[in-house]
């Protein structure tokens, strides 16, 4: 008999079984709403999809009387700015750092423990240092996400450029290359597709961070708005808003997946 | 140029603290020669391909290159070709060769523009052609065959005309069928280019075949409750004159 390890589903397979289980969760859901509305017409944890649909069109279609602006349209672009900035301060960053750490011995000497010290101190323990020192307005939250995720991504970048292959920099000194050169032209590079990976694997951690600074000081923002409507146990606001910040994270994975295989088609040959 | 050895080696050792991995080793090595080093696993073959490198200093003993002390640090007056990793992945096979032009004309972009890149092209264009790899100019290395990135490694180091090339162990991954091709290509470009060459080789046969001169690498005395009190050093230096006749005038090459 064959084992289990070795059955295979083909694509097809493979999207109806994956299809399956998130199918399951939505009609239990639905079950678990209809039954609680069942027993009270006026339940607010479990809203059924219709009265969720009616949120999402009141937030996501119509124009808000006091703010003048669609409510979801402004957190998102308010959401994915500051994202979208820090990510942007933490990759050029760990770029310079990680390019910088990879290649010299001797600037990992100097600045490796102190980034070591940094990656460990957890990020919302300094939220408050942030808010103090930098206000209350976008500078503290962009950075707090680059703070947050910086670190990491410089270890793992600097780590990535360490394990190249020792030949590969011997072999572009005997071409003549100077330090510089060897870092622009060898170590970056072939960085590049690493730092797409590890942007990635970075989105996670930084849309934490973006939610916990617009929770705890804001007036616009995705997470400002579920923390908001919290207050009025409006889970018919929360339940559509969680879901479509998983969308634009899920969007934001893709985009970066297809950019690296469009960017870096030398890569492809490692990724058998 | 002064008319002694291109490169000498005078009472060389190499220790790493407590362990000696090589001893006493005395050699000469004239222009236009085609050194094969072989000997047992362990017994410093690499570690002297390394000292040629420049890769390592000496713990003792001296290394004169070209008439000057040699510095502890690779140049291109040294080529190199590795068993594996010679050549950038992120590169295109023409990027590849053009790489070392590019690195002495573009200290600061390391990149060439317009005229002066269509010159270095061409010169790239020339080298690919000579290691018979002009078909695959726009490939990636990823796409090659272990041989054809081998050659590719060759045309690498050559364009910038080393000194001496260094081969470790250069075709120890490849095909026995495509070895022998690669045993003429560098038979051909170390005549057509009057190359010095210092190959590492495990394979005692190849290294008879293309060489001028043979060294063997071993331990001369063997402690055996301390083995590694005792460093190797060329045991045999075999020259193999019937080649004579095939070198290159390398001194008005070079």
């Amino acid at each position: 008999m064959t084992r289990l390890i070795n059955l295979r589903p083909g694509r097809r397979g493979r999207i109806v079984a994956g299809a399956v289980p998130i199918l399951i969760l939505c009609l239990v859901y639905a079950v678990a709403a209809a039954l609680r509305h069942a027993d009270n017409p006026a339940d607010k944890v479990l809203p059924t999809l219709g009265a969720m649909g009616t949120a999402l069109w009141n937030m996501g279609a119509t124009v808000d009387p006091v703010s003048g602006q669609v409510t979801l349209l402004a957190d998102t672009l308010a959401s994915l700015s500051r994202l979208g900035a820090g990510l942007a301060l933490a990759t050029v960053t760990a770029l310079v750092l990680g390019l910088l750490l990879g290649v010299m011995p001797l600037a990992r000497a100097i600045l490796g423990p102190v980034i070591t010290v940094v990656a460990v101190i957890p990020p919302i323990a300094v939220l408050p240092i942030l808010f103090i020192a930098l206000g209350l307005g976008e500078t503290a939250k962009i950075a707090l996400i680059a703070i947050g995720i910086a670190p990491y991504m410089t270890r793992d970048l600097a780590a990535h450029v360490a394990a190249l292959p020792a030949e590969q920099f011997i072999k572009a000194e005997t071409l003549g290359a100077n330090s510089w050169v060897v870092a622009i032209r060898v170590a970056l590079p072939q960085m590049m597709p690493r730092l797409i990976e590890t942007l990635r694997l970075s989105m996670g951690p930084a849309w934490v961070f973006l939610i916990a600074a617009e929770a705890i000081a804001s007036d616009v923002g995705l997470g400002y708005r579920i923390f908001l409507v919290r207050r009025y146990l409006a889970m018919d606001i929360i339940l559509p808003y969680v879901a479509w910040i998983s969308l634009l994270a899920i969007a934001a994975d893709a985009l970066l997946q297809a950019l690296s295989r469009r960017a870096f088609p030398w890569a492809k040959g490692d990724a058998r | 140029m002064s008319a002694g050895p291109l490169l000498e080696l005078r009472n060389v050792w190499v220790e790493y603290g407590e362990k000696v991995v090589l001893e006493r080793v005395d050699l000469a090595i004239e222009a236009g020669a085609f050194v094969s080093v072989v000997g047992p696993s362990g017994a410093g073959k690499s570690t002297f391909l390394r000292l040629l490198l420049g890769q390592e200093a000496p713990s003792r003993g001296r290394i004169v290159f070209d008439g000057a002390p040699m510095r502890a640090e690779c140049g291109p007056d040294r080529g190199v070709v590795f068993q594996r990793y010679s050549v950038f992945p992120h590169l295109t096979v023409i990027g590849n060769v053009l790489f070392g032009l590019e690195c002495a004309a573009a200290p600061v972009l390391g990149r060439l523009f317009g005229a002066r890149r269509r010159v270095a092209l061409a010169e790239a264009d020339a080298m690919l052609d000579a290691v018979g790899l002009t078909h695959a100019r726009d490939q990636y290395p990823a796409q090659l065959s272990g041989g054809m990135q081998q050659r590719l490694a060759l045309a690498q180091a050559l364009v910038r005309h080393p000194r001496l090339l260094l081969l470790d162990e250069p075709f120890g991954a490849l095909d026995p069928g495509i070895r022998v091709d690669m045993h003429d290509l560098v038979t051909r470009l170390w005549r057509e280019h009057g190359l010095t060459v210092v190959m590492v080789t495990h394979d005692i046969g190849e290294a008879f075949k293309l060489g001028t001169r043979v060294l063997a690498f071993d331990k001369r005395r063997h402690d055996p409750h301390a083995p590694h009190r005792f460093g190797a050093t060329a045991t045999y230096d075999v020259p193999l004159l019937r080649k004579n006749g095939a070198r290159p005038d390398a001194k008005t090459a070079a």
